[in-house]
């Protein structure tokens, strides 16, 4: 979550902006008690809207996490049920080349909003916690060694967390398909791009598409 | 290629903390959260016994033990003008030690703390004049507590400044190293928008 007042100064001016606020609804309601109401819904209304708009227009603040010693590279992978594709086990790999590799997935407990909102995550918790199971088999299989942990239902929030203690060169962000991928609707990749200072790799992995391949 | 659970490293990690809000700062507005949430409690038995009681609190004048007393508006209201033009004082302080104005802090915080302590006793003494005391039924405890939690808040608050002050004048702070006075600041403005919205609430409406 982002802090709406982060300095004294922002204090202060959210002092003003109470002022105000407060002094119409009590003016109005000394003239009439119904029209203090009518005043408080509307600024009500008004506050709440600019702050959505001003929230929807804030440029991200940038993450820059730590560097990595010499001759060796952090790769943070961010997956959902992708992981496991052979289209990553290659980038991964080319990555990894002449170098001394470490690699984290992360996998976001994905959660229903209300879900969410009633703080009852424990579910996709352990739904997410099976998944990076069979993701590290999967990649261990592929040649790439791993840790895993199970980070935050937003994509970018488990990116910011892991990026503060693990401190990766290069982000992989894998994704299902445009058109599969709810990630890709909601801009996951430019989001992150934006976010982060290190360089973002996406990775397409048609988990289907893959089967198919095998199966013929 | 090679896994590795964790990097070669001595001694105990790094402290990982937000880079975007300092961890003092953070906890001054975690602090804050928990008061809101206080004084939210107190709000809801105040709207409760309003509501509940519709007669007993209407324009201005409370019932307390069969009676109807006025509430101090006018006073209150001049206490309210103290209090917010000492947010403008403290908010003054820190712009002037920002800008190396040793003699701007000061006077910024000792103008504020005589604010703060004109604001206090003005209430102690429209307290003793009120006429009801806090045991006089739901309406009277419920005006009691909560701008009595209120004044609780500016006596920390004033404690706060007592402090900050006394550094002041001492030479302490500077415009890289002004934190005592950042943390202070929004403690003090937390107090001054609760003040509005007791004001308001509790007088006007």
């Amino acid at each position: 979550m982002i802090n709406p007042l982060r300095s004294e100064e922002e204090a202060f001016r959210f002092v003003i902006g109470t002022i105000a606020y407060f002094g119409a609804i009590a003016g109005a309601a000394v003239i009439d008690k119904w029209a203090g109401l009518v005043v408080f819904i509307v600024l009500t209304a008004a506050i709440l809207v600019l702050w959505l708009r001003a929230r929807r227009d804030e440029a991200p603040i940038q993450t820059a996490p730590r560097p990595s010693g010499a001759n060796e590279h952090r790769i943070l992978v961010i997956a959902n049920e992708t992981v496991g594709g052979q289209m990553l086990r290659q980038v991964i790999l080319s990555k990894a080349e002449g170098v001394d590799e470490h690699v984290l997935v992360v996998i976001p407990a994905l959660n229903s909003p209300i879900r969410h909102w009633a703080s009852d995550d424990d579910n996709a918790r352990a739904a997410a916690a099976d998944r990076l199971e069979e993701s590290l088999r999967r990649l261990k299989e592929g040649g790439v060694e791993a840790t895993g942990i199970v980070g935050d239902g937003d994509p970018l929030q488990a990116a910011e967390d892991a990026l503060r203690t693990f401190g990766a060169d290069e982000i992989v962000i894998s994704t299902h398909p445009e058109g599969k991928s709810h990630w890709l609707e909601r801009g996951v990749v430019e989001k992150a791009r934006e976010r982060f200072t290190v360089p973002v790799t996406h990775v397409v992995t048609d988990l289907a598409a893959e089967r198919e391949e095998i199966r013929s | 290629m090679e896994a590795h659970a964790a990097a070669g490293h001595h001694g105990p990690p790094a402290a990982h903390q937000s880079s975007r809000v300092n961890a003092s700062v953070l906890g001054m507005f975690l602090f804050i959260a928990s008061e809101i949430m206080l004084f939210g409690s107190f709000f809801t038995a105040y709207f409760f016994v309003r509501v509940v009681n519709g007669t007993a609190w209407v324009n201005h004048y409370i019932l307390a033990n069969g009676k109807l007393f006025q509430l101090p508006i006018y006073v209150a209201f001049i206490n309210t003008a103290i209090l917010v033009t000492s947010s403008f004082t403290m908010h003054w302080a820190l712009t002037s030690i920002k800008k190396g104005n040793r003699a701007g802090l000061q006077a910024g915080l000792l103008l504020t703390f005589l604010m703060g302590l004109v604001f206090l006793l003005t209430q102690v003494r429209e307290y003793s004049r009120l006429g009801f005391k806090p045991s006089d039924g739901a309406p009277a405890t419920v005006f009691y507590s909560l701008t009595g939690l209120h004044g609780a808040h500016v006596f920390v608050g004033l404690t706060i400044l007592a402090f900050m002050t006394i550094r002041a004048f001492r030479g302490h702070f500077s415009p890289e190293h002004h934190h005592g006075v950042e943390i202070g600041g929004i403690y003090w403005h937390f107090v001054d928008v609760m003040w509005i919205v007791v004001y308001t609430t509790v007088y006007i409406i």
